[in-house]
């Protein structure tokens, strides 16, 4: 074997080695690599399956409702569409151990108003209030049950069906002005709707009991209506569930 | 002795080859049963619903392991205040705080919203052409995935995403962004964010289905994605876009 090395020319040496290592990669290529990095379809197969396998923990409100009385109460309250992890947080663990693992109860003032406090930014008509107004210090759930929100004393007269310009009026500064100063509303309004309408205000005149120059009443943004707005109506301009203009 | 030590070795092998080789057989059962060729994922957002409560953005946290730190986000809530002057103001909301008002006077705003953003999951994803390593890619249900086994971190991606979805994890040192929950929704679940979102102001659905929320979403209003320009052919779309949003 020696003698063989020794008599071999120094190039076929050369050429063996280059030859052993070529060898080399292809047995590393063959054996050594991982399926994955040789082929992009098993390594988007083997991703995938990783990503898959990956563990839940929202389980999703049905879940809820088999064992959890609330959900019925739920489903028929304006926080219907509400998953119960919205509030409760993440359920998977507490379904699969419930005695154990129990879930969120958030009971504090400030949980709510995440939602429901008065933001600029926020769609007109979403419920609002001002946390410094409505209430301080009470928590929410002493009036409010949060599984079928209601206002405690249930609106009887228009909030009833026009509950969206009740919320908007209800954080304005006409806050305090009652439907029917402004509106006449004929009682087969409340039969049908449709057919009979309640009034709009229709001269610029009534608009300027309060907010005229000439106006007695105080505390009222004043302007002169001889100059100001021409041949348009108040309402035209300035939203009175919503006035923008103090 | 040296035969019983043999013996051990052999056994503990057979019994820990079985075991995996079983894990194994289920993982692929479980891709089984799902066939990403009959699905085609895509997302609504009715940017006039969204409350800015940051619901989705801890949700998301919450189900996918992203740092809680405010700098990792898979998905976030944008604040565009527009003020009269018409200078535009873009914050990222901060979940952990209740009131958002900040020093932007109510009077001086002529518009104020939210728009949750995430990634969208584009039909011609640019944060794919870059990967210099192969380790992110378009599944066959059209949801961009990153390997973080692959991955190298090098943030080619992170700079190539228009749109800002992908971030630095902290801890692994690799590329994560919004997947869709895609353990989720591959077992029927929706997204963590559709989950807990209290207005619906997010439409998760398949685009290859017929009948679902998201067609309707589709059908009803006019749609706007982000920076279409750029053709990366986003499947998340918006109603009710602000010309201002970027």
């Amino acid at each position: 074997m020696k003698k063989f090395l020794t008599k071999l020319p120094e190039q076929a040496g050369r050429l063996l080695i280059v030859f052993i290592v070529f060898i080399a990669l292809v047995l590393l290529v063959r054996f050594l690599l991982p399926a994955s990095l040789k082929d992009h379809n098993i390594h988007i197969q083997n991703t995938v399956a990783t990503e898959m396998s990956r563990q839940v923990r929202y389980a999703g409100s049905e879940v809820c409702a088999s064992c959890h009385d609330e959900y019925n109460l739920k489903k028929n309250g304006y926080h219907k569409n509400l998953s119960c992890e919205t509030c409760h947080g993440t359920l998977k663990e507490h379904s699969e151990n419930p005695t154990e693992i129990k879930p969120l109860v958030p009971r504090q003032r400030d949980f709510c108003t995440r939602c429901h406090a008065f933001d600029p930014s926020r769609p007109t008509g979403f419920p609002q209030i001002n946390p410094s107004a409505h209430n301080p210090m009470k928590a929410c759930v002493s009036c409010h049950n949060p599984h079928d929100p209601k206002p405690p004393n249930v609106p009887q007269e228009c909030q009833a069906c026009h509950a969206e310009i009740a919320r908007t009026k209800a954080i304005s500064s006409h806050v305090m002005l009652e439907c029917t100063i402004c509106h006449e509303v004929p009682t087969q309004h409340k039969v049908a709707p449709r057919n009979v309408k309640a009034s709009i205000p229709a001269e610029r005149e009534f608009c300027g009991k309060c907010h005229s120059t000439q106006s007695i009443i105080k505390e009222t943004s004043k302007v002169d209506l001889a100059t100001h707005g021409e041949k348009y109506l108040c309402w035209q301009c300035h939203y009175p569930h919503m006035p923008e203009v103090e | 002795m040296e035969r019983r030590k043999f013996g051990k070795k052999l056994f503990t092998l057979v019994v820990s080859s079985t075991v995996f080789g079983g894990l194994l057989k289920k993982a692929n059962a479980q891709t089984k049963d799902y066939d990403p060729s009959k699905h085609y994922y895509g997302m609504g957002i009715q940017t006039n619903k969204c409350i800015g409560c940051g619901k989705c953005v801890e949700a998301c946290k919450d189900e996918n392991n992203v740092p809680k730190e405010p700098f990792f986000f898979r998905t976030w809530v944008e604040r565009y205040t527009i003020k009269k002057d018409g200078e535009v103001t873009v914050q990222n909301i901060d979940s952990r705080i209740t009131t958002h008002r900040d020093n932007i006077f109510e009077k001086e705003i002529l518009r104020s919203f939210f728009v949750p953003k995430l990634c969208n999951q584009c039909d011609n994803p640019p944060c794919v052409q870059v990967c210099p390593v192969g380790a992110t890619f378009k599944t066959e249900d059209g949801v961009i995935i990153v390997d973080d086994e692959r991955c190298i971190g090098c943030r080619y991606c992170i700079q190539a995403c228009p749109y800002g979805a992908r971030y630095l994890h902290p801890e692994k040192q690799t590329a994560d962004k919004c997947t869709f929950c895609y353990h989720r929704i591959t077992k029927g679940l929706p997204p963590a964010c559709v989950e807990v979102c209290p207005s619906q102001a997010r439409i998760f659905g398949d685009l290859k289905s017929g009948a679902s929320p998201l067609g309707r979403f589709k059908r009803l209003f006019k749609l706007h994605v982000l920076k279409p320009f750029l053709n990366t052919e986003p499947k998340v779309s918006y109603s009710d876009l602000d010309g201002e949003v970027r």
